[in-house]
């Protein structure tokens, strides 16, 4: 299995490790229920060195990821911002969804799922022969997500003396070079913090000056439950390579003007959303006892059955809930069949907690 | 390593049973259990007079990454069950053969508990799991 630099740290932590598609990652530390509260009320953080950093450089970057991704890099004005997009097959399905960082015009970095890694890069670089653009995996990199309410003046203590002064006037959904790391203002948790790209020498020492500063280690189970809430879609489980962003709860992530622009899945999607999508994806509240589990078929009167993608128990409001694909009909309420028995749920429109607060 | 006390006798499927004074037995799972299961959120305990034959399921145990059934170690006629884990499912976190009980029963045959695992049998169960 694979490991980050950071592994001996999590099993000196006593950290409870699983099988992360491949990679030997801490699932808690004690509690992941804990784990996720530090984050909502103060300060966390995850080792996210298991994520694919890509670099993109050439002339032709922009016109190259303007064809690559549904999002638009146009809309990147500012250097160092980031904007959120789906990669698409020439079918509309979801090749994988990914961050992408305006550095300059021509230099791009991009973050994307560990699970997908190889058909990503495999795809990315088929695409970007025609450009002429050079692709980088940046494995020499550690991240660390510093995720919390308190995260960014906690990191600032632990980066270094200036900091916050280089940081500290940094916007939301920003990145910034920092000596020798990057830092983001980017997560995936529904609160404010950094994710930290830095050279996989030097993280141990951050991690342990995190530490010292009183930032929580946290495991990929509170990453779920908090991305969860916060109503972030988890490749994979919300969707995949034969779900368009339409059916994902993605519409928002496509942009449609200027109508000229021909992303790879443009026509499939274009097609879909003309004659409408058949499924919706919508949040899920449970109204009695138990855990909402992936794949629980969902009962909605009069129509098909819809199916859970992703459930889970949330920790700040202590219920269930869950993101489900449903018929696009589907009213305000529903049923989950849970071992054995049909159980009441609310129909909502994620996310459900943002910046510690309940949405509901 | 997980917590195995010597005194209590335990399942395949990783529930304790300690036989009290009066010949009753209390139930619960183990602290290896608890620990595969990660935080508990929602417990369903059997009610007084249910009975159950030796590896019926009679208790539900939810954590945030799983369900898991609780199985009844003999044949018997549950006494109570823990109700208190209602409200406070993660006592069986913090406390998993002390106040994290989960049921207690009457043994149809009070020689039923003498044939259950002991510490050191389930001690291996436990030890070829982690490998």
């Amino acid at each position: 299995m694979k490991k980050t630099a950071l592994h001996d740290l999590h099993v000196s932590l006593n950290a409870r490790m699983v099988d992360f598609g491949g990679w030997d990652m801490p699932i808690n530390y004690g509690s992941q229920i804990d784990e996720h509260h530090f984050i909502r009320k103060d300060a966390g953080m995850f080792d996210v060195s298991h994520m694919t950093i890509v670099d993109m450089k050439g002339d032709k970057v922009k016109a190259f990821l303007q064809k690559l991704l549904a999002n638009d890099v146009a809309r990147l004005k500012d250097a160092g911002k980031a904007l959120y997009s789906c990669m698409l097959n020439e079918q509309g399905g979801v090749i994988d969804d990914l961050i992408t960082y305006y550095i300059n015009d021509t230099f791009y970095r991009t973050v994307v799922n560990a699970s997908t890694r190889e058909k990503d890069l495999a795809w990315i670089n088929k695409q970007a022969e025609a450009f002429g653009v050079e692709i980088t995996e940046r494995d020499d990199y550690a991240m660390i997500a510093v995720q919390g309410p308190n995260a960014r003046a906690k990191a600032h203590q632990a980066l270094g003396n200036d900091a916050e002064e280089k940081l500290g006037d940094m916007k939301p959904f920003f990145i910034r070079e920092y000596g020798d790391s990057y830092v983001a203002r980017t997560g995936y948790t529904g609160e404010d913090g950094y994710e930290i790209m830095l050279p996989e020498k030097d993280a141990s020492a951050l991690w342990t000056r995190l530490l010292e500063a009183d930032v929580k280690p946290c495991g990929l189970g509170a990453r779920d439950t908090l991305r969860l809430e916060a109503g972030m879609n988890l490749y994979g489980s919300d969707m995949d390579e034969t779900i368009s962003p339409l059916e994902c709860g993605l519409n928002w992530t496509v942009a449609w003007e200027p109508v000229e622009r021909d992303f790879i899945g443009r026509t499939a999607i274009t097609k879909q959303k003309e004659q409408g999508a058949k499924n919706k994806l919508v949040g899920l509240v449970l109204q009695g006892k138990g855990v909402i589990r992936n794949h629980q078929k969902v009962v909605v009167d009069g129509l098909a059955d819809g199916e859970v993608t992703s459930g889970s128990f949330s920790p700040t409001l202590s219920q269930a809930i869950a993101f489900a694909r449903v018929p696009k009909e589907t009213g305000d309420k529903c049923k989950i069949e849970m071992r054995g028995k049909q159980i009441d749920a609310l129909v909502v429109k994620p996310p459900f907690v943002r910046n510690g607060k309940s949405c509901l | 390593m997980s917590n195995i006390p010597d005194e209590l006798r335990y399942t395949k499927s990783h529930e304790w049973v300690r036989r009290e004074e009066d010949g009753t037995l209390t139930v619960g799972i183990t602290d290896h259990a608890q620990g595969l299961l990660g935080d508990l959120v929602f417990v369903e305990t059997p009610e007084a007079e249910d009975t159950f034959s030796s590896g019926d399921d009679c208790a539900v145990i939810e954590s945030v990454k799983a369900a898991s059934d609780v199985y009844c170690p003999v044949d018997g006629e549950v006494i109570e069950g823990n109700e208190a884990l209602a409200d406070a499912p993660e006592t069986i976190n913090h406390d998993a053969y002390g106040d994290g009980w989960i049921f207690k029963l009457k043994p149809e045959d009070g020689g039923a508990f003498d044939e259950l695992m002991g510490h050191e049998e389930y001690a291996e169960i436990v030890a070829e799991e982690d490998h």
